[in-house]
C-alpha cells in the first residue's frame, strides 16, 4: 500500500490553516447581496392574528418582507434523508402558527443589516398566544396539539399520530424479554436523561443564493447534504429541480446540524421573489437556540441478570423530544435500539419508544444519532448492575457482549482487553487525594454503523484529463472530517499515481455524481467503495483506449500508474494516452463512475476508560485521564482517524459534564451564547487523552476500513458518570453532570 | 469617518461608521481569513494581532485601531505555512475554521515565551475554541513546531 493506511497530510490542510477564503461567506463577501433576516416568534406557541408590514416596508433599503401569506403552501421536511424521507412533511416555509420560540414569522430582505434590523422592529405582529407544551414529558396525549392538522407521511410504519403529539413511535423486541426477567435473580430499573446537545460548530448556519447567467437558481451553502437541499428547495418552493444548483464550499464544521436544511430555503425564496442575490448568516444565538439539537431523551432501562452477572433481559422505554417539527424523528430514536441490541446479542431486549412533538426547538441529527443517548442509558445500567452484583464492569461485559463472529469484523471484547491493559485498569483504585478530592475510574463500550444499509448509496466519478492526471468528483461533503483526503488516498492507491495527480472536486449538484451527503458515517465506507469501483473502471478504460492507440490486444497490455506497457516492451505513458484519447485520433474522453451501497452497515467498536477527579466539596469534576480503544477496521489514514476519536471524546466530555441546556417555562432556551453554553476548552481536556486502535479487516470495506466519525462520541458520558459514582457514591442520571447537580446529589442524602 | 490602519505592512484607509468593529472592517478590506464564531467574545476565531498582541477583533471598535499595526494571517503566510506543516502532520486541522485565529495566537505566544510548558500553552490559547479537534493533536503540533523553530 502506498497511500492507504498511511498518515497522509490533508489535501486542503495548508490552505485551511493559512486562512484561505473557501467558506460560504468568503465566496460572496463584499458583493451586492441582499441581507436576509428572520423575524422570529417570541412565543412558544401562537397563532398569528395579523401582521402589518406597511411601515417596515418604507424603511429605505428594504427590498421585501414576506409572511405566511406570501409563501407556497407545500408541506415538506428539512431532514437530510434519502427520498422518500421517513420524516413527516409537517413544515411550511412560514406558517400561520408559530410552534417554538424562534420559529420564523417573517422573512426580511434589505440592502444591509441596519435596514433589515430596523424594518424588523417596525413589523407589527398581533399574536393569539396559545397554551404551549414546553415540557416534552407532558406532551404525549396532552390537550394541547402542536400540529392540529395531519402531516403527509411517506411510510405508515413510523407510528405517526398528531392527535397524540406523536411524530413517531415504535416497538422492537428480540428474544423473550418477559421470560428473561422471570429468570432473573437481580433486577434494577432506572431512568436516565440526555440533554438536547447543541452542535456548536464554529461556522454558524449560512447560505447565499443568486441567479446565474443561465437563469438558474444557484445556492451556495454550508451544508452536509447538497443533493437533499436541492430536492428540498424544489419541493418547498414548488420550483423545478433542474433549475436549481447547490454548491457546497468548505464547511466550518457540521456534526449533523447541517444534515438539516436549516437556512437555504430563505435565501432561495428571496432570490426567487426579488431576482437578486441574497445571503443569510445565522448569528450564534440563532444557531444555538433556533436551529436544531440532539434529541433530548428520557430513557428508562430495566435490566435483569443472575447472580453471576449473566444478563437475562433488557427493557428500554424511551421518550424522545423532536420539538416543534419532526425532522429526523423516526430515525434518530431507532438508533437507541440498532446500536445497543447487537452489542448484547444473546440478551433478549425490548424497546418501546415515543417521539413526541413539543413547543421547543427542533431535534435533529447529531454525531452519534441516537446511539449516543442509547449508549448512555444502557451502558450506565450495565455499570449499575455490575456494582449491585459486586462485579468488575469489564467482567460483566466480557460475559454478555457479542463474541467475535464470522459475520462481523472486529471484536469489542478485544478492545476491552487492550484497554484494560493499557489503562492498567485493575490497579485503578478509588484514591482519596487528601484535599477533598477523590479520583476514580469508569468504563463503557459502544458501536455504530458504516452507512445506512440497504438504503443510501454513494457515487464517485473520475475524469481522465488530456494531461494524464485525474479529477475525482464526489458528492459527499468534507466538513472537516477529512473525506476529501481519504477518498483521494484510495483513488491514488487504485490508479497507482501520486496523490497530487488527482484533483478533488466536491460538491456541486451540477457536476458531482449523486451522493446523499455526509452523514451516517458513510464517507469512507460507502463513497470509498464507490471510488474504488470508479477507479477500477478507469484503469480498464485506459487499457481499452491504449489498446486502440497501440494496436495491441488488450490482454497483452499492463497498466502501471505511469504508462501502459505491452508484452513486447512497447509502452505509452499515461500522458500520451490521455492527449491522444481526447484528440481526433481517439475521440474518447474517458470518464467513469462508480455507485455503491451496502447490504450491511459494519459496526466500528469502541471501549473507553475514564479517570475523573471530583471535588467532593463542590461537585466539580475533571477528567484526568481518558483512553479510547477503537476498532474501525483498517484505518485509511490513522492520523485523521485518531483526531476524529480525540475530537469525539472532547464532544463527549462536553455532553457528560458541561453542555447544559435549560428551557424556561415560556419555552426560551437560556444557553444561547457560547458564554453560557460551555463546550470544552483546551484546559478541560488536558494532555491525557489517549487513543489506541484494535485493527481488523472489514471484508466489505474499502481496504478493510469501517467508519469512525460518529462512534467516537458515545462512550465518554457513561464512562465518566460511572467514575463519578465510584468517587462519590452518588449517581447523577441526567446529563450533563454539572457540579451543581452532583453537589445536590451528594448532599441531599 | 476615515480610519487609517496599517494592515500587514500596508497602509489602508477606509470610511467607517463609529460603531463598526475591527472584524467587519478587516473583512470589508478583503482580509477574509478573519472569521466570526460568536457574538460574545468567547471563541477567539476573530483573533488578529494589534501591535503584535492578540486581540479579539469582534469586540474591538475599529476606531481603536486608528494608526495601529494590524497583522492578519495573510500577513504572516510564511510562518503560518511552516506551522501548517506541523498541524497537517498530526491531522490536527479539521474544518479549519478556527485555524487563522488560533495560528496567530500560537505565533504571538512564541514571541512572548520561548519555552512554554504545556500548562502555559493551554492557558495562553484557552480562549481559542475548536469544536472539531479535541485540542490534543494541536498541542502535539505546537510543541513539535516550537522545537523545530528553535533549531
Ligand atoms: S468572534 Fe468569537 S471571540 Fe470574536
Ligand atoms: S478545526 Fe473545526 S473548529 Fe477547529
Amino acid at each position: 500500500m502506498r497511500f492507504v493506511n498511511k498518515e497522509m497530510k490533508k489535501i486542503d490542510g495548508i490552505g485551511l490553516i493559512t486562512g484561505k477564503p473557501f467558506y460560504t461567506e468568503d465566496l460572496v463577501a463584499n458583493q451586492e447581496y441582499l441581507i436576509v433576516k428572520l423575524l422570529r416568534s417570541p412565543h412558544a406557541y401562537a397563532k398569528i392574528k395579523s401582521i402589518d408590514i406597511t411601515i417596515a416596508l418604507k424603511v429605505p433599503g428594504v427590498e421585501g418582507i414576506y409572511t405566511y401569506k406570501d409563501v407556497p403552501q407545500t408541506m415538506f421536511t428539512l431532514a437530510g434523508q434519502s427520498y422518500p424521507e421517513p420524516s413527516p412533511y409537517d413544515r411550511k416555509i412560514l406558517d400561520e402558527y408559530v410552534r417554538y420560540v424562534g420559529d420564523p414569522v417573517a422573512i426580511v430582505a434589505a440592502v444591509d443589516e441596519e435596514s433589515a434590523e430596523k424594518a424588523m422592529k417596525l413589523i407589527k405582529v398581533e399574536y393569539e398566544v396559545l397554551e404551549a407544551v414546553v415540557d416534552y414529558e407532558k406532551a404525549l396525549d396532552s390537550h394541547i396539539l402542536v400540529h392540529k392538522d395531519r402531516a403527509h407521511i411517506n411510510y405508515d410504519t413510523i407510528g405517526y399520530d398528531n392527535k397524540r403529539n406523536l411524530a413517531s413511535s415504535y416497538l422492537q423486541e428480540k428474544g423473550d424479554v418477559e421470560k428473561g426477567f422471570s429468570e432473573s435473580e437481580v433486577i434494577i430499573e432506572n431512568t436516565y436523561y440526555t440533554q438536547p446537545q447543541i452542535h456548536a460548530m464554529m461556522e454558524t448556519y449560512r447560505s447565499a443564493s443568486y441567479f446565474d447567467v443561465y437563469g438558474r437558481l444557484t445556492v451556495i451553502s454550508s451544508t452536509q447534504i447538497p443533493f437533499h437541499v436541492r430536492r428540498h428547495l424544489a419541493r418547498a418552493l414548488d420550483y423545478p429541480s433542474s433549475k436549481i444548483r447547490v454548491i457546497k464550499p468548505k464547511l466550518g464544521g457540521g456534526f449533523g446540524g447541517k444534515q438539516t436544511s436549516v437556512c437555504e430555503i430563505y435565501t432561495a425564496f428571496v432570490t426567487l421573489k426579488t431576482g437578486k442575490p441574497s445571503k443569510i448568516i445565522y448569528t450564534r444565538k440563532e444557531t444555538q437556540a433556533y436551529s436544531n439539537t440532539r434529541h433530548g431523551m428520557r430513557l428508562t432501562v430495566k435490566i435483569g441478570s443472575d447472580r453471576e452477572g449473566n444478563i437475562k433481559a433488557i427493557d428500554i422505554k424511551v421518550l424522545s423530544n423532536t420539538g416543534a417539527y419532526g425532522e429526523h424523528a423516526p430515525t434518530v430514536t431507532s438508533l437507541v435500539v440498532y446500536k445497543t441490541f447487537p452489542l448484547y446479542e444473546k440478551v433478549p431486549m425490548r424497546c418501546k419508544a415515543d417521539i413526541v412533538y413539543s413547543n421547543t426547538m427542533v431535534g435533529g441529527a447529531f454525531r452519534g444519532y441516537g446511539a449516543t443517548q442509547g449508549t448512555f442509558a444502557v451502558e450506565s445500567a450495565v455499570n449499575e448492575l455490575a456494582h449491585k452484583l459486586g462485579m468488575d464492569p469489564t467482567e460483566i461485559r466480557m460475559k454478555n457482549l457479542v463474541d467475535q463472529s464470522e459475520t462481523v469484523s472486529g471484536d469489542i471484547k478485544k478492545c476491552i482487553q487492550i484497554g484494560k491493559e493499557a489503562f492498567d485498569w485493575k490497579n485503578r483504585k478509588v484514591v482519596d487525594m487528601g484535599n477533598g478530592k477523590v479520583r476514580a475510574s469508569g468504563m463503557a463500550v459502544t458501536m455504530q454503523g458504516s452507512g445506512i444499509a440497504g438504503l443510501d448509496t454513494g457515487s464517485a466519478t473520475v475524469k481522465f484529463h488530456d494531461s494524464g492526471d485525474f479529477t475525482l468528483m464526489i458528492g459527499v461533503t468534507d466538513m472537516g472530517q477529512g473525506c476529501d483526503t481519504v477518498l483521494t488516498q484510495m483513488a491514488a492507491e487504485i490508479l497507482e499515481v501520486p496523490m497530487d495527480k488527482i484533483v478533488l472536486n466536491a460538491a456541486d449538484t451540477d457536476v458531482s455524481p449523486y451522493d446523499p451527503g455526509a452523514y451516517a458515517s458513510s464517507g469512507t465506507y460507502v463513497t470509498g467503495n464507490a471510488v474504488i469501483i470508479a477507479c477500477e473502471k478507469m484503469k480498464k478504460e485506459i487499457l481499452a483506449s491504449a489498446s486502440k492507440l497501440m494496436n495491441k490486444d488488450i490482454d497483452e497490455l499492463q497498466y502501471t500508474g505511469e504508462y501502459v506497457e505491452a508484452k513486447d516492451g512497447t509502452r505509452l505513458t499515461l500522458k500520451e494516452i490521455a492527449i491522444r484519447s481526447v484528440g481526433f485520433e481517439g475521440k474518447n474522453q474517458i470518464t467513469t463512475t462508480g455507485t455503491w451501497g451496502g447490504e450491511n452497515s459494519p459496526p466500528p467498536f469502541i471501549a473507553s476508560f475514564a479517570e475523573v477527579e471530583v471535588d467532593t466539596l463542590t461537585g466539580e469534576t475533571n477528567v484526568v485521564d481518558f483512553l479510547s480503544v477503537a476498532d474501525c477496521g483498517t484505518p485509511i489514514n490513522p492520523a485523521l482517524a485518531r483526531v476524529q476519536v480525540e475530537g469525539g471524546i472532547a464532544q463527549g466530555i462536553g455532553l457528560a459534564l458541561t453542555e447544559e441546556i435549560t428551557i424556561d417555562k415560556n419555552g426560551k432556551l437560556l444557553q444561547d451564547t457560547l458564554m453560557q453554553y460551555k463546550i470544552p476548552s483546551r484546559k478541560d481536556l488536558g494532555p491525557k487523552v489517549e487513543v489506541l486502535f484494535s485493527y481488523s479487516n472489514e471484508p466489505t470495506g474499502p481496504f478493510g476500513a469501517k467508519s469512525i466519525g460518529e462512534v467516537v462520541i458515545n462512550t465518554p458520558a457513561p464512562a465518566i458518570a460511572d467514575a463519578i459514582y465510584k468517587a462519590t457514591k452518588s449517581r447523577v442520571r441526567s446529563l450533563p453532570i454539572t457540579s451543581e447537580k452532583l453537589f445536590w446529589e451528594m448532599y441531599s442524602k | 469617518m476615515i480610519l487609517t490602519l496599517n494592515v500587514n505592512g500596508r497602509k489602508r484607509e477606509i470610511s467607517i461608521s463609529p460603531d463598526e468593529y475591527l472584524l467587519d472592517v478587516l473583512r470589508k478590506l478583503g482580509y477574509l481569513s478573519v472569521k466570526r464564531g460568536c457574538d460574545t467574545g468567547s471563541c477567539g476565531l476573530c483573533t488578529v494581532l494589534v501591535e503584535e498582541k492578540p486581540v479579539l477583533s469582534c469586540s474591538t471598535l475599529a476606531v481603536r485601531a486608528q494608526g495601529k499595526k494590524i497583522t492578519t494571517i495573510e500577513g504572516c503566510q510564511e510562518e503560518a505555512k511552516r506551522f501548517a506543516e506541523f498541524m497537517a502532520a498530526e491531522g490536527a486541522e479539521q474544518c479549519g475554521y478556527c485555524a487563522p485565529g488560533f495560528t496567530l495566537t500560537v505565533l504571538a505566544l512564541m514571541k512572548e515565551n520561548e519555552n512554554p510548558t504545556d500548562e502555559e500553552i493551554l492557558h495562553y490559547l484557552n480562549g481559542n475554541l475548536c469544536r472539531c479537534s479535541g485540542y490534543i493533536s494541536q498541542l502535539r503540533a505546537i510543541k513539535n513546531f516550537m522545537e523545530a523553530e528553535k533549531r
